[in-house]
């Protein structure tokens, strides 16, 4: 069942697996965004989720505890931008870009004399009697708990920024500010605990990089996927479900032009290279074009400081 | 009619650094009573409320609720204990729906399909039909006004209070009204009416505590004193009214034809066909509640959105497809309602803003540079006419109040010497006294010949200016009348009456 030397059960199966670290860095950057605050230090917090998940696997040898690790460092670093912003006020975008500088730095300091070194693998969760289950197997069953994880989480933000009273919190927080203090929120303490929760998501992200997806530590091991996952956050209108099928169309775009590329096709490489972010944008703005304004989703008091007057 | 007393207010002071907002103020508010807080702009009557609404904490003094000592910490805990308060601005979320926004308001909102149904059931009971399932972007001003009250009612409160409530609505919306706070006050809830429009409060309040700069002035019963005797202690010096010199009306001077443009703005309104003519010496006031294309048109005007060249007409020469400079050059100024980021530059001097307007007309540069004396000359100038005060023509824009820039920016636009000015909102948040100086120059320049639009939610002030007079009601214009022997039933028929607003016939 090849077309072109291309199997589309492993292509579907590895699409999931290789969309993870995007879309949990997607999801996490979505609420950051709902709750008003524009954080542009993705890639730093994944990478730096790396290092602190391949660390804490390699020395515990439990590859669970490494993702947690991960999350943690993310979160750490996130705290470091919500301190800036949210209590020193300090612009957003510089202090994102210098996030994600002071991350990729950090992370190659750190990650000194773990080169080469193989992490405890992150083995598929369900029995190998469901993964060989022929198409729906390899789909389905046959992943690790993070693909999962990722899955499940899309649902749960999906359910929490629709219909609940937190997510409810989190909308009216980003979109305006003052209404939200004025109606007695704490509106810098609410977009804190956010960014804590982006960059723990970003942190997971970078982790399945270094711990499931390559997997070892190198330097700039994330290679710009806090980018794509930044973009995907916007061009999905800050939905959950739209970042799930953005990162997916994302992953499995690029899945399949390695697979091409492999295959020997006749079209240059470079073209492959750059498909999977042009067909990825070129999805995602036909889906929201013909929305004017605020139809779009965009939060309205995205990037904004606020403080408390009078 | 004694009532028993609800809240008490005794010796509050709130100090911020460099100004005393509240001074020793002390009132009390008797179950059901209708009770006015009457202050010009800056009096300290908003710093008043949000202290009783737990948004702020007072220096010192005391408040007492029904008799036991009121602190709150935060505004839960004040609509906990039964005091809820409706914003005149920045309490509603557009891009969600009217329940979502009732919801936040509250501390434990019940699910949201019940919510909705207790939504339509309050709403139907006071007389304000809403449907909780709407986006608050796409409400009007009467409408979003009514979220906020019900966001209240559905608390169950003893105190209401009311930050200028009328300020956005048409004279029926403003009866409507009225009538749900008299029902509200006859069930015994009371109600803090913050205002300084005068004949409201002579025929809705019972009671009346006035302040000035930060203190308690007066207390008085309004339906017994006359609006000028409460304007009067409000102000602290005598009012005078602004004269109208009468020109000969003369030629057309600009000239609107068919003009229609989208809006820029998210949630705006498009203009459709606008079509009017202004003679020179003539004022053309436009009402309108706000938000049905005030913004767009002063934007089409001002040459900020362009349009077909013939669509607009300056002194006969077709301006529709100019920017504003050229426009300025052809002799039509502008200046639009946004005082910090649209008509200044809040973080530039009052000389460089000075500049920024008026370098065309007045001609302040020299091949190629600016010339600085003399815009220097014009900025001081304008601080001189207009009685700016500032502690000199350098100082950032964002330092002066409110009511100080809006007198410079007049007087920016007013000075140059154009035959065509267009303003939105000019005496919006500026004091009574310099309101009446400001319509006195804007009536001097019509004597002077130029041709004056104004576009005003204030009924009273468009009708001591304007000559002629039309209503923008969503985006369309209606065709300009004369102003004099207009009553306000006919003005409020022009301004599409109360959108849907209907007082429910609810038995029993």
């Amino acid at each position: 069942m090849d077309f072109g030397g291309i199997n589309p059960v492993i292509l579907i199966a590895t699409l999931m697996a290789s969309a993870v670290p995007i879309l949990l860095a997607a999801l996490g950057e979505t609420v950051v965004e709902r709750s008003g605050v524009l954080n542009l230090g993705v890639e730093g917090m994944m990478i730096i989720g790396a290092l602190g998940g391949f660390v804490v696997a390699v020395q515990t040898g439990s590859p669970v505890l490494g993702f947690i690790g991960g999350a943690v460092a993310g979160a750490a670093l996130s705290l470091i931008f919500a301190a800036l912003t949210q209590v020193f006020l300090a612009n957003q975008v510089a202090t994102g870009l210098a996030l994600t500088l002071f991350g990729l730095g950090v992370s190659s300091l750190g990650g000194q004399g773990y080169n080469g070194i193989k992490p405890p693998a992150t083995g598929q969760l369900l029995p190998d009697a469901l993964a060989d289950l022929p198409v729906v197997g390899p789909i389905l069953f046959g992943h690790d708990w993070v693909v999962y994880f990722s899955i499940a989480m899309t649902a749960v933000l999906w359910w929490v920024l629709k219909a609940t009273r937190v997510g409810l919190v989190i909308r009216a927080v980003g979109e305006s500010h003052e209404a939200a203090h004025a109606l007695g929120y704490k509106v810098n303490r609410i977009r804190l605990m956010c960014i804590a929760f982006g960059g723990a998501m970003a942190g997971i992200g970078g982790a399945y990089v270094s711990l499931a997806r390559v997997p070892q530590w190198v330097d700039g091991i994330t290679s710009g996927a806090g980018w794509i996952a930044l973009a995907i956050v916007v061009f999905a209108s800050w939905r959950p479900w739209r970042v799930l099928l953005g990162a997916w169309l994302f992953g499995g775009i690029t899945v399949l032009q390695l697979n091409l590329q492999v295959a020997g096709s006749g079209i240059p490489v470079e073209y492959l290279s750059m498909a999977p972010y042009l067909i990825t944008i070129l999805v995602l703005v036909v889906m929201s074009a013909g929305r004017r304004g605020k139809a779009n989703g965009a939060p309205a008091a995205l990037g904004q400081n606020f403080h408390a007057s009078r | 009619m004694t009532r028993p007393e609800l809240l008490r207010v005794e010796g509050i002071t709130k100090a911020y650094p460099g100004v005393v907002a509240n001074s020793d103020v002390s009132f009390s508010i008797g179950e059901g009573e209708i009770h006015a807080l009457l202050g010009e702009n800056g009096a300290g009557k908003s710093t008043m409320v949000k202290m009783i609404y737990g948004l702020i904490r007072p220096d010192s003094g005391t408040m007492t609720l029904r008799g036991a000592g009121y602190a709150p910490t935060k505004p839960a805990e004040a609509r906990r204990l039964g005091v809820a308060m409706v914003f005149q601005h920045f309490s509603l979320f557009e891009a969600l729906n009217v329940a979502e926004n009732v919801a936040l308001g509250m501390e434990s909102p019940p699910p949201m399909r019940e919510l909705a149904a207790r939504i339509r059931a309050v709403s139907e009971e006071y007389g304000l039909p809403l449907d909780p399932s709407r986006m608050v972007g796409d409400l009007s001003a009467g409408e979003r006004q009514r979220v906020e009250i019900i966001r209240c009612l559905l608390q169950d409160p003893k105190l209401l209070i009311m930050d200028e409530p009328t300020s956005v609505l048409t004279p029926q919306e403003v009866e409507i009204l009225f009538k749900t706070l008299r029902q509200l006050s006859s069930e015994g809830t009371a109600i803090l009416y913050i205002s300084h429009k005068l004949e409201e409060i002579r025929s809705l309040c019972d009671e009346a505590t006035i302040l000035r700069r930060g203190k308690v002035v007066a207390s008085c019963t309004p339906r017994e004193r006359t609006a000028r005797e409460m304007a009067e202690l409000m102000v602290g010096a005598s009012l005078k009214t602004p004269e109208r010199r009468v020109a000969a009306k003369g030629e057309v001077a600009l000239g609107v034809s068919d003009l229609s443009v989208d809006s820029p703005i998210a949630f705006g309104t498009s203009l459709k066909g606008i079509s009017f003519t202004v003679a020179k010496g003539e004022v053309l006031g436009i009402a309108g509640v706000a938000g049905n294309g005030q913004d767009e048109l002063l934007l089409a005007l001002s040459g900020e959105l362009k349009a077909a060249a013939d669509k607009v007409r300056v002194a006969g020469r077709p301006v529709g497809d100019l920017g504003p400079v050229e426009r300025r050059r052809a002799g039509l100024v502008a200046a639009p309602e946004d005082r910090y980021g649209h008509a200044a530059a809040p973080d530039m001097s009052l000389v460089e803003n000075a500049f920024l307007t008026a370098g065309v007309r007045k001609e302040l540069t020299r091949n190629g540079f600016v010339d600085w004396a003399g815009t220097r000359a014009f900025a001081e100038e304008i601080i001189a006419a207009y009685d700016v005060r500032t502690p000199g023509p350098d100082v950032a824009a964002r330092a002066l109040s409110g009511g100080n820039l809006q007198k410079f920016l007049m007087g920016r636009e007013l000075m140059q010497g154009a035959g065509v000015i267009v303003i939105n909102q000019p005496t919006w948040g500026v004091d009574a006294a310099a309101a009446a100086s400001i319509r006195q120059s804007i009536l001097d320049r019509a004597g002077e010949g130029a041709a004056v639009v104004v576009i005003s939610q204030d009924l009273d002030e468009l009708l001591e200016v304007s000559d002629s007079f039309a209503v923008l009601n969503e985006g369309r214009l209606t065709k300009p009348r004369p102003t004099e022997g207009l009553t306000m039933d006919e003005i409020g028929l022009m301004m599409g009456g109360a959108h849907g607003m209907e007082v429910a016939h609810h038995a029993g």
